[in-house]
């Protein structure tokens, strides 16, 4: 393992976030202001309480995931579709750099700002809401955990894309429906049955689960499944990045 | 000298069928600059790339300082650089950073006089804090030097290094790899400019349709394939060849008093003596005789037209 690599590519990619700190903070922090004010000032004042929750604090989770989400995708995608654009991507094929080393340092660099995001925006929901956290260290594991797992969805599809629209439809069109889909603003519990039994198809579902469950000791699948489910993302995702670096697919001719 | 590139039945071919490189051997020794020349398309890139680790392979072996490219990658790859042909940059990141970068993707710990005296070396050090996008063609192109550099490889890699660079900056480019060459670097260049392999050269590598037609001393080569061609300047004008000298493949010029006459060096007979001879018979008084060697680019292009040869 060369470490150092992963910290050149590491600080090489925060170096290029924090080169555009204000708008990288300020697009997702106004538009979780925005979800706030509608979903949790304009409708929470009819809907009160969910599970004893008020619906202000209820929808923090899932709109932390819903940021960590599409922050993960987008960071992880645009860090490698960028020098494959640009012809840079030449650099990291041929340094004494392996797929382990490179996908270290984009998706920590990813994952980290996802995370960093998050929790400026958990912060301001301490602001709206008076948030408490009923488990803070399974509450940051979670968010590291699914920042990882969807910073190597994004490594993946920055990859796989051959073109900045392909770069933008896999987030466009199937992770923000998950996350919607995934209980962001309500309990599958609320659901009917029948539908509760299609959300539970929907592994997005798992993650914000959990991450509630972190906030409020409230889950609507079990908290080991929800860790599993993440884990098994992430191992997945390695095993998928391995193998396109390894036979060079979309990389090396 | 003992080679620190080892080819070996080096071979491509992509799935389009399209053969890139068909068993190609080469070895390519320490400390000297070999020119690879060929025709666009004719596998000089395929080749620099499948050393470097951009191309797979389909069949032979590549050592580079004695590590196999293939299975023992990180230890070939620590010891080269690439340039590559296009110019590749972010163009918003400073000129030092993305030296610094570059030296710690190959793994080497931070060396800020190093990186320093590499960027005075190429008169880069004033523009450190510009921003790539900022810098003129040349500039960038040294910058890319610079990158390929910043670990301090033995073998640097210059894939057409002065393609679309004006004239006073092809020959500072001719500069900053003549004093690599003086550090011990081995360098290998492809060119379509054959003044450059002329110029610059130890051996010179032919390369056309994937295979590599020769690979030869600059000196030996042009020796070997080089024509002469001998000027005899006249005392007095002629109008007209005399009977004596027809058919011989003698040129008279537009003025009359010179003659021309091309003759091949590896050549048994030149026939120069038996012209002069002649010329002496005729009562024809020569002032001066002169001989110029044909250039790198008459070889390449008597060589490429004849592709088995």
């Amino acid at each position: 393992m060369n470490w150092r690599s992963v910290r050149a590519i590491f600080g090489h990619e925060m170096a290029r976030f924090f080169r555009t700190v204000w708008q990288s903070l300020a697009s997702p922090v106004l538009s979780t202001v925005l979800y706030f004010v509608v979903f949790g000032a304009a409708i929470g004042g009819r809907i009160q309480s969910v599970e004893g929750v008020p619906y202000g604090a209820f929808i923090v989770p899932g709109l932390m995931m819903l940021t960590v989400l599409q922050q993960s995708v987008s960071n992880a995608s645009f860090g490698i579709y960028f020098p494959k654009f640009s012809g840079t991507i030449y650099e990291y094929l041929v340094a004494p750099t392996g797929w382990i080393e490179v996908t270290l340092g984009f998706v920590g660099a990813a994952a980290g700002k996802a995370v960093l995001i998050a929790m400026v925006i958990l912060l301001t929901s301490f602001w709206f809401n008076g948030v408490h956290i009923a488990h803070p260290f399974w509450m940051l594991a979670f968010l590291i955990l699914t920042a990882t797992a969807f910073s190597l969805l994004g490594f993946i599809i920055g990859l796989w894309a051959k073109n900045f629209e392909q770069l933008q439809i896999v987030p466009m069109m199937v992770i923000t429906p998950l996350v919607f889909l995934g209980g962001a603003f309500y309990s599958a519990n609320m659901l009917p049955p029948f539908w509760e039994g299609v959300a539970k198809l929907n592994p997005v579902l798992y993650l914000i689960s959990g991450f509630r469950w972190a906030f409020f000791d409230l889950a609507d699948v079990p908290v080991g499944l929800s860790l599993f489910a993440v884990g098994l993302m992430i191992v997945a995702c390695m095993v998928a990045i391995r193998w396109i670096f390894l036979t060079g697919w979309r990389l090396r001719e | 000298m003992r080679p620190i590139i080892d080819i070996d039945h080096l071979s491509k071919r992509y799935d389009s069928g399209t053969v890139a490189l068909n068993d190609v051997s080469l070895q390519i020794n320490e400390g000297e600059i070999l020119a690879l020349l060929g025709p666009n398309g004719a596998g000089k890139t395929t080749m620099i790339s499948i050393i470097c680790g951009l191309v797979v392979p389909t069949g032979g072996t590549v050592r580079v300082g004695g590590h196999d490219i293939r299975t023992d990658w990180r230890g070939a790859r620590k010891l080269i650089g690439l340039v590559p042909q296009e110019i590749l940059l972010e163009p918003f990141e400073k000129v030092i950073d993305c030296v610094r970068f570059t030296r710690g993707l190959y793994g080497e710990p931070p060396d800020e006089a190093y990186v320093e005296q590499l960027l005075r070396s190429l008169a880069l050090w004033d523009k450190r804090d510009a921003r790539t996008r900022e810098l003129s063609g040349g500039m960038k192109r040294r910058v890319l030097i610079a990158k390929a550099l910043s670990h301090r490889p033995k073998v640097l890699f210059l894939d057409e290094p002065t393609a679309g660079v004006d004239v006073a900056l092809r020959r500072e480019m001719w500069a900053v790899v003549r004093d690599l060459r003086a550090q011990g670097v081995t360098i290998i260049l492809t060119t379509h400019y054959l003044e450059e392999a002329e110029d610059m050269a130890d051996r010179i590598g032919v390369i056309n349709r994937g295979q590599l037609l020769l690979c030869q001393p600059k000196a030996e080569l042009m020796g070997e394939f080089g024509k002469k061609h001998l000027t005899i300047l006249l005392d007095q004008p002629l109008i007209a060849l005399p009977p004596i000298l027809k058919g011989r493949g003698l040129t008279l010029s537009p003025s009359g008093n010179a003659l021309g006459y091309d003759y091949d060096t590896r050549a048994e007979r030149t026939g120069i003596a038996r012209l002069l001879a002649d010329l002496a018979e005729a009562g024809i008084a020569v002032r001066d005789v002169s001989t110029k060697q044909s250039s790198l680019e008459e070889i390449f292009i008597s060589l490429v037209e004849e592709p088995q040869a």
